[in-house]
């Protein structure tokens, strides 16, 4: 019976932790991390990359092999899920069949110990909240998806937790439903202030609704940063190639900006300004966004000479196919109305803030 | 003139009824079909081997002549093949007709001239007798089956095809004949008296027997009737078979231990053991001069007593016997709980005992109702364990057997009492098919159903821990009695260990003329094996097909059509043995005494395990395939052969063998129905028990463990380590389900 005193939004910090599976699975690699509270975090990665085995770890339903969890001032490193103030909306939703939209949302309430003249309010409260009242006496078989997630929100945030977490939550939701919930969630953690550590493979996803985005790959954190900082100013291949579309070229590096003067690489023949990034390597590689890379006839000033290999419409922008010196590249224009045929010779520029120094 | 094309199918079928009025014995014979003698001496003219036309052309048996005519028109109807609604229509008609008047004139016709008063009256009595059918009338009578399923596709039925039309009629056909007609015949006995005929008076005399419904046992020392006994026991068996199951599955599951093989092969146990091995270790354990009786009354200065004999003993070997059972279903029931829905009551600060009273129990109930319900119908169904055990506790599946086989020869009296054990086996069955077949609380989710069972609270994990390891190692002392005490010269009074009981019933020598088989069990045995392997195709056929009818074809009644397909399950064996006694031992239908009423049995009896089977295979092959084989321009039957029957190879195997194996471990069908050309090995070792011979009894019963245990290795073998369906253990209980 938990009944600790509401002490509000937390801040969840992993000091090196690790988590191994026998002798040869490592899943989280010494990861730390230090969420502020009241913010939304998402932990952004391809499948395997550990993201959920760290958010598990933060409920409590996996133990860390090494490391400190602590959430607050509170060291719960080795806290069962059953005694931690963590509430926890999972893909599956894992609504009790057997109960009530209600008796599901009372649950946390009266497994904490809770009388009943508390727990009911409380309870309609919330579900007036999420608009889930005139649903109480349901069952979650008779609910459709939105409703059923909702439910699972609800029965979370009914106990008022420290950290809220999401897994995966729009997962099973249909397309055009899932830009408005997402924003639903969003809304909601920004009126409760809550602290939410939320996981997702879907990129576009993560760019709308975080506060900070952590991009982890192959168990350890490949990135941190705010949604624009992660797709503006990628550290890393994968990353850049992981946020967004990018094309990846190979260039030289004539000043990589440690030294106060800007950075320049060679690329191409053409000599560009990019952002600052530090490094040893003389031959990196930098990203360019598909729809930074401008289109000019052929001939114009400092520009790459290229052909058109494909054109598609695709309604909203024309996607093309490009070769050119450095290679293939994807090049999207919101030009649709002049589109530029196959086979063209087109003429390829790069402004300042249009090309990327990655790391590697 | 109308177009008209050869219709050879219908022409075919014709051919064939031909066949069986021209060419087969119509009757049938005396020694057996197989035993070619007939064919030298005397036929075709020989009045017992002739085919009907002989007969008719010397002029005898000419009420079978109408059958005659209707083949010949269908040949005709056949060869001119007629626009396709009149073509239907006559085949229909022929159909009906023929099949019609061959099972009335069977029926009115018999060993006595007429059975029907006013018919007597009507044509003058008469000197001509009519035997059982043989060959050529199964043929003909089959022959006129298809003629009228082919009329029925012709008219539309089943969207036109044919060959589902006649397998379908074919399984419907088979049902109502050997499961449907002899129940039927059975339950109407105690409806006729001899000088009443027909009226309700003899059987609610019978039924308000107070030998069968006293209640006394509840608050007094004498006995109750044996409706009480059964359900009493049913009902005990049921409640603690489940809980022992449920104990064991969440052993397995949900703690730390580690012998999960152990555990699997303890469910392959009920399949392969005899039905009264268990109750046989039991007295060489607790009996008079069992061991443990003997142990604690020296220890304890008390006198050995027949304590367990009675509802005691019955209690634990139908215990030990059924557990197994039990945890199959529900191992399947605690594996299928997300593992999600108890950590999201962990995350709800539910602690174990919490998370498993609110979630974890209540998801599991209508699990544990279905494995009740398992258990209720096996020990209504029990036999042998009775039989050994019972003493003076009286059962209804063993009442039957007395009340027909002892010197009351009552089979009213049987029947009425079969009534009562129908009625709860098929009432436990329905419930389980109905109310808790559509129930199931699968939790409500989409994709991401990872995550890890949590473990059981302290509370429940130290008591069924230790509970299992008890009940487990009973188990192992148990079947390792069977195999001691197969080697112990007389047991009680001397243990010395012996090959006696082996070589008195299988001993071999080698004579003049070869091999002799020696020991007294070899007849029994071979038979046994005979029998088993011969119905075992036939039970995969026909299961299969009833599978294949059931998942991949669409036709009104299908619901009726499975739950009358499923019933077999619910009707204990010895309702069938006593049925199947009353129905085929006079015309038209004479099976007693022959292989073919055991073969017929069987096939009958595990149906169900070839329809699981079947039906578990075939919903894992995608529809589509059957689509692309029809749109490539294969008709159904091609499609039947080439593209389902190869993928469903494991399911075929698996009927195979379950089946020979249910075959060699029935009794309380067989024991109606064995005969002194035919005996079973089961009976042969009841025979052996009631003679007080226990040591070749359970040497016979080793040999037929072993035998059944390289059967289904040799199965395991063949079908490698490919698994029959994604859930293997799901689908098993189906299987030995049912009764011995």
């Amino acid at each position: 019976m938990n009944t600790n005193t509401r002490k509000g939004p937390a801040r969840v910090v992993f000091d090196k932790v690790t988590k191994r599976y026998g002798t040869n699975v490592t899943a989280v690699d010494q990861v730390s991390l230090d969420f502020a509270a009241g913010k939304l975090v998402t932990l952004l990665g391809p499948s395997g990359c550990g993201k959920t085995t760290t958010l598990r770890m933060i409920a409590g339903l996996e133990m860390a092999t090494s490391g400190r969890i602590l959430i607050g001032d509170d060291d719960v490193t080795k806290l069962p899920a059953t005694a931690r103030d963590v509430s926890m909306v999972f893909q599956s939703y894992a609504l009790f069949p057997h109960m009530t939209v209600m008796e599901n949302v009372s649950y946390g309430l009266k497994m904490s110990g809770f009388a009943k003249d508390v727990i009911v309010p409380k309870a309609n409260e919330v579900l007036k909240q999420l608009g889930l009242d005139k649903l109480a006496e349901r069952y979650p078989n008779e609910l459709s998806g939105g409703q059923q997630q909702r439910v699972a929100v609800a029965r979370a945030i009914v106990l008022e937790p420290r950290v809220l977490l999401f897994d995966e939550p729009l997962s099973n939701l249909d397309a055009k439903l899932r830009r408005y919930v997402r924003q639903e969630i969003r809304d909601l953690q920004q009126a409760l202030g809550l602290t939410v550590v939320y996981v997702t493979h879907d990129q576009e996803e993560a760019l709308a609704v975080s506060d900070t985005i952590v991009v982890m790959n192959n168990a350890v954190i490949a990135q941190t940063g705010t949604p624009r900082e992660l797709h503006d100013l990628p550290k890393t291949r994968f990353v850049a190639d992981f946020i967004g579309e990018a094309n990846v070229l190979p260039c030289e590096v004539v000043s990589d900006g440690s030294k106060g003067q800007p950075a320049m690489v060679k690329l191409g023949g053409l000599t560009l300004q990019t952002n600052t990034c530090e490094g040893s390597a003389s031959q990196r590689h930098v990203a360019v966004r598909p729809n930074r890379v401008s289109l000019h006839a052929a001939g114009s000033p400092n520009t790459l000479e290229a052909t058109i290999q494909k054109a598609t419409y695709v309604g909203e922008q024309m996607e093309y196919i490009v070769l050119s010196p450095l290679g293939e590249l994807f090049v999207t224009s919101s030009d649709t109305d002049n589109p530029i045929a196959a086979g063209s010779t087109v003429a390829l520029g790069f402004g300042v803030g249009d090309v990327v120094l990655l790391q590697d | 003139m109308q177009t008209s094309r050869l219709d050879r199918q219908a022409a075919g079928i014709a051919l064939c009824v031909v066949l069986g009025i021209a060419v087969l014995p119509w009757y049938a014979i005396q020694d057996g079909f197989w035993s070619t003698g007939w064919l030298l001496s005397g036929y075709p003219l020989a009045a017992d081997s002739a085919p009907a036309l002989f007969l008719w052309l010397q002029g005898r048996n000419l009420w079978l002549l109408p059958v005659g005519v209707l083949a010949v028109a269908a040949l005709l109807v056949g060869l001119r093949g007629f626009p396709q609604r009149i073509q239907a229509w006559l085949l229909t008609l022929l159909g009906i007709a023929g099949i019609g008047y061959m099972l009335t004139q069977g029926f009115v016709f018999g060993l006595r001239g007429w059975n029907v008063a006013w018919l007597a009256e009507l044509f003058g009595a008469t000197e001509q007798r009519q035997f059982g059918m043989g060959y050529g009338a199964m043929v003909a009578g089959a022959g006129f089956l298809f003629l009228l399923t082919r009329g029925l596709a012709l008219r539309g039925l089943v969207g036109g095809d044919s060959f589902v039309a006649g397998s379908l009629g074919l399984v419907i056909a088979l049902t109502l004949l050997f499961i449907g007609l002899p129940v039927l015949q059975m339950l109407a006995l105690p409806f006729h008296d001899k000088e009443l005929g027909w009226s309700l008076a003899p059987f609610f005399d019978r039924l308000g027997d107070p030998k069968i419904w006293r209640a006394a046992c509840f608050y007094s020392a004498t006995t109750c009737g044996v409706a009480w006994n059964s359900l009493m026991l049913a009902i005990t068996v049921g409640v603690l078979s489940t809980l022992l199951g449920l104990a064991f599955a969440l052993v397995l599951t949900r703690t730390g231990v580690r012998f999960r093989s152990a555990f699997k092969s303890l469910s392959l146990l009920p399949i392969i053991t005899p039905p009264f091995v268990i109750g046989l270790s039991i007295i060489l354990l607790f009996g008079l001069s069992g061991n443990v009786t003997q142990f604690v009354a020296v220890q304890f200065g008390l006198e050995p007593t027949r304590w367990v004999y009675g509802f005691t003993g019955v209690l634990i070997a139908q215990l030990l016997s059924f557990t197994p059972i039990a945890f199959l279903v529900l191992i399947g029931v605690v594996e299928a709980i997300s593992p999600s829905l108890e950590e999201a009551a962990q995350t709800l600060r539910a602690n174990r005992w919490q998370t498993f009273k609110t979630v974890t129990w209540p998801l599991m109930r209508p699990g544990l109702a279905n494995a009740f319900l398992l258990g209720f119908i096996e020990s209504m169904a029990d036999f042998g364990n009775p039989l050994v055990l019972g003493g003076n506790f009286n059962v209804l599946s063993t009442e039957i057997f007395f009340a027909v086989v002892g010197s009351q020869n009552d089979q009213s009296q049987a029947a009425v009492l079969a009534i009562i054990l129908l009625l709860y086996t098929i009432g436990a069955f329905y419930l389980q098919q109905r109310w808790l077949g559509r129930r199931s609380y699968t939790s409500v989710s989409g994709k991401g159903d990872g995550g890890m069972h949590p473990p059981l609270p302290r509370r429940i994990a130290w008591p069924i821990t230790v509970v299992t390891a008890f009940w487990g190692l009973f188990t192992v002392v148990v079947y390792l009695m069977i195999v001691y005490g197969s080697f112990v010269q007389l047991w009680g009074l001397d243990h010395t260990l012996t090959f006696k009981h082996y070589v008195h019933a299988f001993s071999i020598a080698y004579g003049e003329f070869g091999l002799r088989w020696e020991g007294s069990a070899w007849n029994s045995f071979w038979t046994t094996i005979q029998i088993a392997s011969i119905s075992a195709p036939l039970t995969a056929a026909v299961g299969l097909i009833t599978a294949w009818l059931l998942t991949r074809q669409e036709f009104k009644g299908k619901r009726a059509f499975e739950f009358g397909t499923m019933l077999s399950f619910a009707i204990p064996g010895t309702v069938i043995g006593v049925s199947y006694i009353i129905a085929f031992n006079v015309p038209p239908i004479e099976l007693t005494g022959t292989a073919a009423i055991l073969v017929i049995c069987f096939v009958f009896r595990n149906m169900p395990v070839g329809v699981r089977s079947g039906i578990a295979s075939l919903s894992q092959i995608d529809k589509s395939l059957d689509e692309a084989s029809l749109t490539l321009g294969a008709n159904s039957w091609t499609t039947f052969r080439r593209i389902t029957l190869p993928l469903i190879r494991p399911a075929i195997l698996s009927a195979l063998v379950y089946s020979f194996v249910r075959s060699m471990t029935a009794v309380s069908a067989v024991i109606f129905l064995v005969s002194a050309r035919h005996d079973m090995a089961t009976s042969y070792i009841i025979g052996r028990v009631e003679n007080n011979e226990y040591g070749v009894a359970i040497a016979y019963s080793t040999v037929l463990i072993v035998v059944m245990l390289i059967a289904i290795g040799i199965f395991q073998w063949l079908v490698g380590q490919r698994k029959l369906g994604r859930r293997g253990a799901q689908h098993e209980p189906s299987m030995i389900a049912g009764g011995a």
